[in-house]
């Protein structure tokens, strides 16, 4: 994903001069080619995550539009206040990407695990916040965020991602998308865990049973209008996120079927309320919560059968 | 470099000072509002920015090409509204509905609220870090416009002013200039008991930055200095400006208390007498 990021506003940058990229000293060599061509376009600030967001807002308010990159921890947390108050509040162009999914660098322990990114940016009036399923995702809201002038937050995942979309896909900023058709659950995804909900309705298919896979690449603005239909059309809903439960996507979606009058089984999978403990491989945290395959077909079962 | 002003150019700078110092008075006492001294004390400094040293219009306030001023100490937003409103670039009627319910005017100021107001603020240690920005854009687009961020003296306790300020220097922004209003007293107590900044000259020279120390209400020292940026080539540019909290109204003047007093409307008349 971190990839088509760098592509595609490399591809932004040849047609824009006013397009800049910042980092706080991370995404080692990702951005060499992109300094190299752009040189007047790209700055490291060093580390110093509560200037670069400063910075970032003062190059907007003279006329820039600014991706700035780092890790989604130290991005979203360090200089929430610069976020809020310098980019929300006077509402500029700076698109915050956040590298790494919640346990990308699952080794590393949770001073790494973006855990309440999503939640926090969500809080933000005139923030729109994504995780991208996909590579095709990422590229398809890096083109829609520049085209806004109001500041983003996309958190993509680092490397190795498979392509799930088809390449002619539409794919939209605040509109989910559509993988797999189905009248049974519904799925609702947001980020990387896309591959394991397809891995999971492939095999449910297998026995019968048909979800609706929904994409919700875009966490705010959100879908009102998606989820109401999934309530509405099939017997339940899995929402599956790499996130805390709290303030993620699923309690987006719960505030909107309880708000709509609309009763239907619900099943968030996600991080409880607790700090994930020790280190190991993205798998072992991601199973732990249930977010693979197997744990989410088990809550489609769940729902189907009232296990 | 010696720049002498004249003697016209002194008195019409006291004018427009006494003026909006007792605009901040007035407009404080009808709205009962408080940060009067903090309004008072970098007056002077607005005064020569706004009269003598930016390249601004009034009448094209959004030029790309202007100098920026950034209130980083956003808590003497009234004294920004009111030397704005006496340069012109907002109507003094903003002020009497200052306070008021629905006023535009809140006490920090805010980006687009008013023109002349280059940037949001009111939580400290965020101003110099977008005035890094604007200069960095300039400077990358071969503009000629400066940016000047005031800063108060507590606003160095925070640990983003110090991100900027290393940057700024090894950057080479010379088009990039702070003042300080070094009035010495902060919300708690005075800055050399809660968080003494001295040396602080040496802070800013040890950062790559060019050192200006002046009298922060004598015209005579801030204009020669706001005239000859950047000091030295190649270098952002400090000036820290010795001032006064409260300053023109005796019985504020370098209080701590100062920072919350407010001014009771009956007592406006017997208190505007004493502006000076």
């Amino acid at each position: 994903m971190r990839t088509a990021f760098v592509e595609e506003i490399t591809k932004l940058a040849r047609e824009d001069k006013n397009l800049w990229l910042l980092t706080g000293d991370l995404g080692f060599s990702v951005f060499d080619n992109f300094q190299k061509e752009f040189p007047a376009q790209y700055l490291n600030v060093g580390v110093a995550e509560q200037n670069l967001i400063s910075i970032a807002a003062g190059l907007a308010m003279s006329g820039k539009k600014v991706f700035v990159y780092s890790i989604s921890t130290f991005l979203t947390m360090r200089p929430l206040e610069q976020i809020r108050n310098d980019l929300c509040y006077q509402n500029l162009p700076v698109y915050l990407i956040g590298g790494g999914s919640t346990f990308s660098y699952s080794m590393f322990g949770c001073t790494h695990f973006p855990l309440e990114d999503l939640g926090l940016m969500r809080l933000l009036p005139n923030m729109a916040v994504m995780a991208p399923g996909d590579p095709l995702e990422v590229r398809a809201l890096i083109r829609d965020v520049y085209r806004r002038n109001s500041p983003a937050y996309i958190r993509i995942a680092k490397k190795g991602e498979p392509v799930i979309h088809a390449s002619d896909d539409v794919i939209s900023l605040g509109r989910a998308s559509k993988i797999r058709d189905g009248k049974d659950i519904s799925i609702l995804v947001s980020g990387r865990q896309l591959a394991n909900a397809l891995s999971a309705v492939t095999t449910l298919k297998k026995n019968n049973i048909n979800c609706h896979l929904l994409s919700f690449h875009t966490i705010k603005p959100l879908d009102k209008l998606a989820i109401i239909k999934a309530a509405k059309e099939t017997k339940g809903i899995v929402v599956v996120e790499e996130h805390f439960k709290n303030g993620g996507l699923g309690m987006a979606v719960a505030e909107i079927l309880a708000q709509e009058g609309l009763s239907i089984p619900l099943i968030n999978i996600g991080i409880d309320d607790e700090f994930p403990k020790g280190s190991g491989s993205q798998d072992y945290f991601l199973k732990k919560y249930g977010l693979s395959p197997e744990g989410i077909i088990k809550a489609v079962n769940k729902i189907l059968h009232h296990e | 470099m010696k720049t002498k002003i004249s003697i016209k150019l002194l008195s019409e700078l006291k004018h427009h000072a006494l003026n909006a110092r007792r605009a901040v008075v007035s407009t404080s006492a009808m709205a009962g509002s408080v940060h009067i001294a903090s309004a008072l004390s970098p007056i002077d400094i607005l005064t020569a920015l706004y009269f003598d040293v930016l390249n601004i219009d009034s009448k094209d306030p959004g030029n790309p090409r202007r100098d920026r001023f950034i209130l980083s100490k956003g808590h003497g937003g009234l004294g920004l509204y009111s030397v704005l409103v006496e340069r012109g670039f907002i109507p003094k009627k903003l002020l009497s509905e200052y306070g008021q319910d629905g006023s535009i005017l809140a006490v920090h100021p805010v980006l687009g609220s008013v023109p002349g107001i280059e940037a949001t603020t009111g939580s400290l240690g965020h101003g110099l870090g977008m005035g890094l920005g604007m200069a960095l854009a300039q400077k990358r687009d071969k503009k000629s416009g400066r940016v000047f961020v005031l800063l108060s003296d507590a606003e160095c306790d925070e640990g983003a002013t110090w991100e900027a300020v290393m940057l700024a220097g090894h950057l080479k922004l010379d088009n990039l200039v702070v003042i300080i209003d070094y009035n010495k007293l902060q919300c708690y107590g005075k800055v050399k008991d809660v968080l003494d900044l001295e040396p602080f000259a040496d802070k800013w020279l040890a950062n790559r930055w060019a050192v200006i120390e002046v009298n922060g209400h004598k015209f005579e020292e801030l204009i020669p200095a706001l005239r000859n940026i950047p000091k030295q080539n190649n270098k952002p540019t400090v000036i820290i400006a010795h001032t006064i909290r409260g300053k023109g109204l005796p019985f504020m003047e370098n209080t701590i208390e100062g920072y919350y007093m407010n001014i009771k409307q009956g007592d406006l008349e017997k208190v505007l007498a004493t502006v000076y």
